[in-house]
């Protein structure tokens, strides 16, 4: 080291100290290849016998530098990148991203538009939580409920596929509005989907909500009480099932969502089991806002679905910060504008990275087994953890 | 190498430098009313977008920008910065904790406040207990690569019981200072403070475990700040100096690889 990075050598922190283990304990490491770790998560345990003494969350083995790469990209070439932070909820990446842009452009989105996009994301909701519901699932060894939902995400993502071309990585939305209208008979098509669900949310609730060994794996397990929640920064379900009314789409809210009449449902325990019942009674919410959304579109199938944004995207000198509700939690967007065509600085408030902070404190005293049990409350996506 | 690759950043200086002669005077981030609306503010931008596009016309004369102020009127408009320091928040906070406000400022609806560094622990625990902003939404920072404190560490609050008010707290750290550190207010700030120092190299004092978070342990060099190349660098020869020295290790016969030294 030389000038190059003047004082870089004294920041290097001192090494750290030798764990002390106990008699009886032992460490053990958990991850970063374990499938229970949804991704490449590694969690060094404490462990006496099978009770966890402590843990210690090792992330960062998918960093790939996207915040730097936003740097050097223009605004609209963004978008893309940010489909690869929570990969399986593309669409609210997309929508929190424009929002920070439009914030300082001070470019009003369409009325259609807001409606599409407000769909996309209540659709993109939907399909994580399925997912997160089957993976979260065959975590704890049931393996049915992996093909219930897959059934119904498949149709989802059929729907993205006729929109946008893409099932996963969607790159659905623009500053100031979307790339493309809908294609003909594509509302109906949603709309038919989002009538059927209901039953269909109803079956996986046959499958788990009173079945007596996914009770016993997850009532009264990984509780992280409500002013815990809030100190350590977690939102999205987690928060919610701790007894929190709060949701950025209240809250804050942002495009058409205060037309659209929904309930926040909250859980009482705050443990993996009411995070369970948050989510799934989120499925219902995300289902009749979908439904207002099919029925408004329906009733207006013509209009701008851009505002008047310049072709060559400069931002004003500034920072702003918009929020969406992602399936995970609050994503944020925090944008430094030069008043270049690039990104200045574009940070991303990623709910899995917060919300995992807590796991220490949520996983304390629990025995190993649990572990795959909390991993799998807080939904997490790796990289979105890691960007 | 470095510097080659800074070239296709736009190094515009942020809008705290505008007021150059104050800045020297007070090591405060002073952003006085007189940057939200001041003239030297807005030719600075103007004049370095154009040599960013590489246009040629614009981008011959990337430093005195000033004599020619309506070369480019068009190109900053759009919201500017307000003066706030008349908003009760920033004032009893002012009052609480004497010398915390340096200056704040509205952009976009977003109220801003800059803290000296030395105020903002006792700043944070004045706004979390006394105003209810108890949730910590984020915590990053910036990097000004020109600027004399050269990093903005930024904090972004949010209060449930203020009807989801948010204020954003700007502390300007300058290269090799440390700031201090939120965790003992906001347990949320750990992970983002370990974040911030892996990728800027900004210490936080009294943090309990700054190690790196997102990069490997004995990765060296921090590269989110301005002056690290986007290929990246030889980490090879970075994390095992004294086993692959320099034009050693892998990718060593390469003769673009890059080496942070």
């Amino acid at each position: 080291m030389s000038e190059g990075t003047p004082g870089t050598a004294a920041l290097v922190p001192p090494p750290e100290e030798p764990t002390l283990l106990g008699l009886h304990e032992m460490e053990l490491n958990f991850g970063p290849q374990h499938p229970a770790t949804h991704g490449v998560l590694r969690v060094v345990l404490k462990v006496d016998g099978e009770r966890i003494v402590s843990a210690r969350p090792d992330v960062g083995y998918l960093h790939r530098g996207t915040e730097k790469l936003f740097e050097t990209e223009t605004y609209p070439m963004v978008i893309p990148h940010t489909d690869r932070m929570d990969y399986v909820a593309a669409a609210t990446n997309n929508h929190a991203y424009c929002l920070a842009v439009e914030k300082i452009l001070g470019v009003e989105v369409p009325k259609r538009a807001q409606y599409i996009r407000v769909l996309l994301d209540e659709m993109q909701r939907v399909s994580s939580h399925l997912l997160w519901l089957a993976t979260a699932a065959i975590d704890l060894g049931a393996i049915t409920p992996f093909f219930y939902t897959f059934r119904e995400r498949e149709v989802i993502l059929d729907l993205f596929e006729e929109y946008c071309g893409a099932r996963l990585t969607l790159n659905c939305m623009r500053i100031g509005g979307l790339p493309v209208d809908l294609t003909p008979g594509w509302v109906e098509r949603t709309q038919a989907f989002f009538e059927t669900l209901e039953a269909k949310i109803d079956e996986y609730e046959d499958l788990l909500t009173e079945n007596r060994i996914w009770k016993e794996r997850t009532v009264g397990i990984g509780v992280l009480a409500a002013d815990r929640c809030v100190a350590w920064g977690v939102t999205g379900p987690v928060l919610r099932a701790a007894g929190v009314a709060w949701d950025v789409r209240r809250a804050l809210p942002y495009e058409c969502y205060p037309e659209l009449e929904f309930d926040i449902p909250v859980g009482k325990n705050a443990d993996t089991y009411d995070r369970y019942l948050v989510r799934v009674a989120e499925l219902r919410q995300s289902r009749r806002i979908a439904l207002q959304c099919c029925d408004w579109l329906a009733k207006n199938p013509e209009g701008e679905i851009r505002g008047k944004v310049p072709r060559v995207i400069k931002p004003a000198a500034g920072m702003a910060y918009a929020s969406v509700e992602a399936p995970k939690g609050e994503l944020g967007f925090f944008l430094v504008s030069s008043g270049a065509n690039k990104p200045y600085r574009l940070h991303v408030r990623a709910p899995s990275f917060v919300n995992l902070q807590s796991l220490p404190e949520m996983i304390r005293g629990h025995l190993v087994s649990d572990l795959v049990a909390v991993i799998g409350t807080y939904d997490i996506v790796l990289g979105e953890v890691d960007r | 190498m470095t510097d080659e690759t800074n070239d296709t950043k736009p190094p515009v200086p942020p809008e705290p430098q505008a007021p150059a002669p104050d800045a020297a005077a007070k090591p405060a981030p002073a952003r006085p009313a007189a940057a939200a609306e001041g003239a030297p503010a807005a030719p600075a931008p103007a004049g370095v977008t154009g040599a960013t596009g590489n246009t040629g016309a614009a981008a011959a004369a990337p430093k005195p920008a000033a004599p020619k102020p309506p070369a480019a009127p068009p190109k900053p408009a759009g919201p500017k910065p307000t003066d706030a320091s008349d908003k009760p928040l920033v004032k009893a906070l002012a009052e609480a904790v004497p010398g915390a406000v340096a200056a704040a400022s509205e952009f976009v609806g977003e109220l801003t406040i800059d803290v000296p560094p030395e105020k903002l622990v006792d700043a944070c625990r004045h706004l979390c207990a006394r105003e209810s902003f108890t949730y910590l939404v984020d915590l990053t920072a910036v990097d000004w690569k020109e600027r004399k404190p050269r990093f903005d560490v930024v904090l972004w609050l949010h209060s449930f019981a203020r009807g989801n008010e948010r204020v954003r707290l700007r502390v300007a750290v300058g290269e090799g200072e440390s700031c201090p550190s939120v965790t003992g207010v906001w347990p949320a700030a750990n992970w983002l403070e370990r974040e911030v120092f892996d990728l800027y190299g900004v210490p936080f004092g009294g943090h309990p475990d700054l190690r790196r978070i997102l990069t490997w342990d004995g990765f060296q060099g921090h590269p989110l700040r301005k002056d690290f190349p986007v290929e990246g660098i030889d980490t090879g020869a970075a994390i095992y100096p004294e086993a692959y020295p320099e034009g050693g290790g892998p990718g060593g016969k390469d003769p673009n690889r890059k080496v942070l030294s």
